[in-house]
């Protein structure tokens, strides 16, 4: 087994606007089974934080447990790190958040993670509309204990060992929507294509940034019948929009054809340009995405793209109105400011 | 583009880029293998097959396999595969009982060869197994042609040319050495089925007609006459001044030859600029390294020659000038002349060839130059009995290319004495492809990439290299270097082989390769699909591997460039579209030498 990847790179390798090649933003070799979905998402984020031009150090990855909390560190080996307890996840990057909110938040979870234990963890922090971008690996199995139906497996379909799953299945970004995420999409690990604009719009949207992106278990999962099948996913992926995402300052030149096209300006200013490939669908309209989202899943079709964008909305920081400044900025008068102050804050509350 | 038929020999053969350059094609990653291994004595006849001087071409080769190695695009230097090829010859065994065992059958044909030279000696060696009546003619007093009297001892000691000599002349050759073919005519004559002439190109270059070149002469030597002056102990001092006129590698040996025998103040003089010059840059170090100057842009205008005595050389100032279509004019500057004074001067600005021993009414043809009119692929001359090689084909050119032409015209002889179609009945090249896979994640070669940059060969300390010529200035890897130097090699010959009814299109392989490779993409023409791979793709001397259109309609392409061959594809691949198989071609030769010397190995190669 090769632990190590050669250091080697291609000699013309590009360069990011910070002057770091690709490899500056790489991690260890991945120890997932070949032709894991998880390696093809863990190469989109490095790509995708490559071409943002992040510098490395302003990113926590904040992972729980499972093959898809593994992977941190198989990308972005220059980033800060921390590894959960299993689904609780959420709360350690709202702690880390609220304590530093100067730094860019990558939650990466997976069905198991987020839609079984960490259920409970996950949705408060939706509702709170965290400053995250929290990434699901679902590929509808336990593929650390061997290929269970997980809570997203969908109803009916057929896991390695011929058992059907007789159980509904949780929509993640259904739930996202409902409880008032203001950045949700899906995609799919087998698509780059897609899934690198989407990473990069997450990273820069201000909020909760949701992404469901459909990674095949290639070990016990990808079996004829099974709903999350590389040939399945692929046969049943449908689009909302084509999405190109055009980062700040850049010239918008990029002609975009037939269909309606919008245009959303995040936080940071950076644009998202949709090109609709669905009627009666608007990116900002909740009500329409979730019809849209049980039409397509009635039809037996899995919808992919920006579900739903916000771009406006209020993060925790804002509804809490807290310090602009991280507290490791703060000086100590400001943190501790004294007897006095606390006499004042405990007066009000009489 | 069209899917890649892999089926066709030549594909993979162009991926292993030093093994295609190499004249002869010796397979270089399978030896270098073998050396890591330790295992010298197949390293050894694995060359020996292919290019029949293992030992004088891993200390004096060309080397046009290490400019092409893909190592030097991916870091800043080429494996040192020819140093490589002298360690298998230094640690090797006796490798006398792995070769073909004479007395041979006789087949009742006989042939002569003129010259005993690189090409003559491979032709030998090629036919005498099949049990022709070999004549060797040469007017030196011992075999090896060029590489005894050209190259100094100090670079290929006469032990080693020795040896690898007599491997040939000890199957039974008929030598007429101290013999100067003077005549085809009367060699015609003779009852030769077949001649080969492999007489080089034995005329050095003069400048006869520079002013003070007869008044001076005998202080003015021709450089290749000179050094086999030297290489036959006729020639033992020279003075301590000394300009050698010329800036390819015979200067260079001229150079360095002249401080081993009294040379003190020794100066190259170059009438184009450094960048132009032909020497391998390998050999100009050297000679820079023993203190020898080397001035470029000067070509001689006169030789002052004083009361009969030379007193030095007349040089102009030059620039080199280029037209829009890079062709260089020298001009001259208007600076002054230089003069730069010597005791004696070498010329060693080139060869020629010359053929003042084969009359024109033969049947021979001659075309432009006075070179013989030849088939490029079979080395016969317009006479069909008559078969050329080496310098004396297609002009200089080097030991290897030698060695290749020798291969190629022993087939023609062998093919033309049978009766046979000389392109018809040509064999093709034989090759092997082995799977790699062990198990999982294991391989039957060693697939990791180190990051050691190359390694320099030790050498004897100047003080002592220039006080005799016959010392050997290089001392060779030892084991432990060579291995070092082994583990550089990316294995090229391991080749990505792609099944595309396997792929799923998980893109495990895209996210894993190191130098960003392989490519999933809609198909269209070259030009186009170059713009739209994952990584530049401007090496259009590298091929891109396309595969069959895939289920999602598009297709894989793999650009072949910098692929480093570490098999992280393959390992990363959950349906084994990809895998890593050993590649191994070879040409045929007219002998089967390596299967006779793996049936002689106790372990198979």
């Amino acid at each position: 087994m090769t632990y190590l990847r050669p250091e080697i790179r291609h000699p013309e390798s590009k360069r990011n606007a910070l002057g770091y090649t690709r490899q500056y933003y790489e991690g260890a070799l991945s120890t997932l089974c070949a032709g894991c979905g998880h390696d093809s998402v863990s190469g989109a984020i490095v790509q995708a934080c490559f071409e943002l031009a992040i510098e490395p150090h302003r990113v926590a990855k904040l992972s729980g447990i499972g093959c898809s909390s593994k992977t941190p560190t198989y990308f972005l080996g220059n980033s800060h790190g921390f590894n959960a307890v299993h689904g609780r996840m959420p709360s350690v990057a709202t702690g880390a958040n609220l304590a530093n909110r100067d730094l860019i938040y990558l939650g990466i979870s997976g069905d198991g993670d987020t839609a079984s234990i960490g259920m409970g963890q996950f949705v408060h922090a939706v509702r709170r509309n965290l400053n995250i971008t929290y990434i699901v690996m679902n590929n509808g199995c336990y593929g650390l204990t061997k290929g269970q139906d997980s809570a997203t497996a969908d109803e009916g379909s057929k896991n390695k060992s011929g058992h059907v799953n007789p159980f509904h299945s949780i929509d993640l970004c259904g739930l996202a929507i409902e409880l008032g995420a203001t950045f949700v999409a899906r995609s799919f690990s087998g698509d780059k294509a897609q899934l690198v604009p989407l990473i990069k719009a997450a990273l820069s949207h201000q909020g909760f940034a949701f992404l469901d992106v459909l990674s095949p278990c290639v070990t016990f999962n990808n079996n004829p019948g099974s709903t999350k099948s590389y040939d399945y996913v692929r046969e049943h992926m449908e689009v909302t929009a084509a999405l190109d995402y055009v980062p700040e300052k850049a010239a918008i030149s990029a002609d975009y054809g037939e269909g309606e096209v919008c245009a959303v300006t995040l936080h940071d200013g950076s644009q998202v340009i949709l090109r609709k490939l669905a009627n009666d669908w608007y990116p900002s309209d909740r009500i329409a995405a979730m019809k849209y989202l049980h039409e397509t899943r009635q039809r037996g079709e899995i919808l992919t793209g920006i579900l739903y964008l916000e771009a406006t909305g209020r993060d925790l920081h804002a509804m809490l109105n807290t310090h602009r400044r991280p507290l490791n900025a703060l000086s100590e008068e400001d943190l501790c400011p004294g007897s006095a102050a606390l006499e004042r804050i405990n007066a009000e509350s009489r | 583009m069209k899917p890649t038929d892999i089926r066709d020999p030549e594909y993979f053969h162009k991926v292993v880029d030093c093994q295609y350059a190499c004249p002869a094609h010796t397979p270089v990653p399978e030896y270098i293998r073998l050396i890591a291994a330790g295992r010298y004595t197949e390293a050894y006849m694995l060359n020996w097959e292919s290019n029949v001087f293992p030992g004088v071409l891993g200390r004096t080769c060309d080397r046009p396999c290490e400019p092409a190695c893909r190592r030097g695009r991916v870091e800043e230097k080429p494996v040192a595969i020819c140093r490589l090829k002298r360690v298998a010859a230094d640690y090797k065994d006796d490798v006398r009982a792995l070769m073909p065992q004479g007395p041979f059958p006789p087949n009742g044909k006989k042939i002569a060869l003129v010259g005993a030279g690189p090409a003559s000696l491979t032709v030998a060696r090629d036919l005498a197994p099949l049990g022709y009546e070999i004549h060797l003619y040469d007017d030196q007093k011992k075999g090896g042609g060029m590489m005894r009297s050209q190259i100094p001892a100090f670079r290929l000691p006469e032990s080693v040319l020795d040896e690898e000599v007599d491997y040939i002349l000890n199957m039974g050759i008929h030598t007429h050495f101290n013999c100067y073919v003077s005549s085809m005519r009367e060699l015609l004559a003779k009852d030769y089925d077949a001649i080969f002439v492999g007489t080089g190109a034995p005329r050095g270059s003069d400048l006869s007609k520079l002013p003070g070149r007869q008044e001076g002469a005998a202080n003015i030597h021709i450089g290749i006459e000179w050094l086999a002056s030297v290489a036959f102990g006729h020639t033992d001092r020279i003075g301590k001044r000394v300009i050698v006129l010329g800036g390819g590698n015979t200067a260079m040996d001229c150079c360095r030859t002249a401080r081993r025998l009294g040379g003190e103040q020794v100066t190259v003089v170059v009438r184009s600029p450094f960048k132009d010059m032909k020497a391998s840059p390998w050999e100009i170090e050297d000679a820079l390294r023993e203190g020898v100057t080397i001035l470029n842009c000067m070509p001689p205008k006169a030789f002052i020659v004083e009361n009969g005595r030379l007193k030095g050389v007349l040089f102009e100032h030059v620039e080199a000038v280029y037209d829009e279509n890079g062709k260089r004019t020298l001009v001259p500057t208007g600076q002054p002349d230089t003069f730069l004074e010597a005791d004696d001067v070498l010329i060693a600005i080139g060869q020629e060839n010359a053929f003042p021993w084969i009359e024109r009414d033969l049947g021979i043809e001659f075309g432009k130059w006075d070179m013989p009119v030849l088939d490029p692929i079979t080395f016969q001359s317009t006479h069909p009995k008559v078969f050329f090689g080496g310098d004396a084909a297609f002009g200089p050119k080097n030991i290897i290319t030698a060695v290749a032409h020798g291969h190629q015209a022993a087939i023609s002889i062998h093919l033309f004495c049978m009766g046979l179609d000389l392109h018809r009945d040509r064999p093709a090249p034989t090759v092997n492809i082995f799977q790699q896979k062990m198990g999982v994640h294991e391989w039957l070669y060693d697939n990791f990439v180190v990051n050691d940059r190359r390694y320099a060969v030790p050498h004897v300390p100047e003080e002592i290299a220039l006080k005799n010529r016959r010392i050997e200035v290089e001392l060779g890897f030892d084991p432990h270097l060579a291995y070092k130097e082994a583990e550089r090699c990316l294995n090229c010959d391991v080749q990505t082989v792609f099944t595309s009814s396997l792929c799923i299109e998980c893109d495990a392989c895209v996210d894993i390769c190191p130098t960003s490779c392989i490519t999933f993409t809609y198909n269209g023409e070259e030009d186009d699909l170059r713009l739209r791979l994952n990584a530049p793709a401007n090496n259009r001397s590298q091929d891109l591997y396309v595969s069959d259109t895939l289920p999602t309609g598009r297709v894989m392409i793999k650009d072949e460039n910098v692929c480093l061959h570490c098999g992280l594809c393959a390992e990363r691949c959950p349906t084994s579209a990809w895998d890593m198989q050993k590649y191994l071609y070879q040409v045929t030769k007219a002998c089967k030498i390596w299967e006779i010397a793996r049936a002689s190995v106790a372990e198979p190669v």
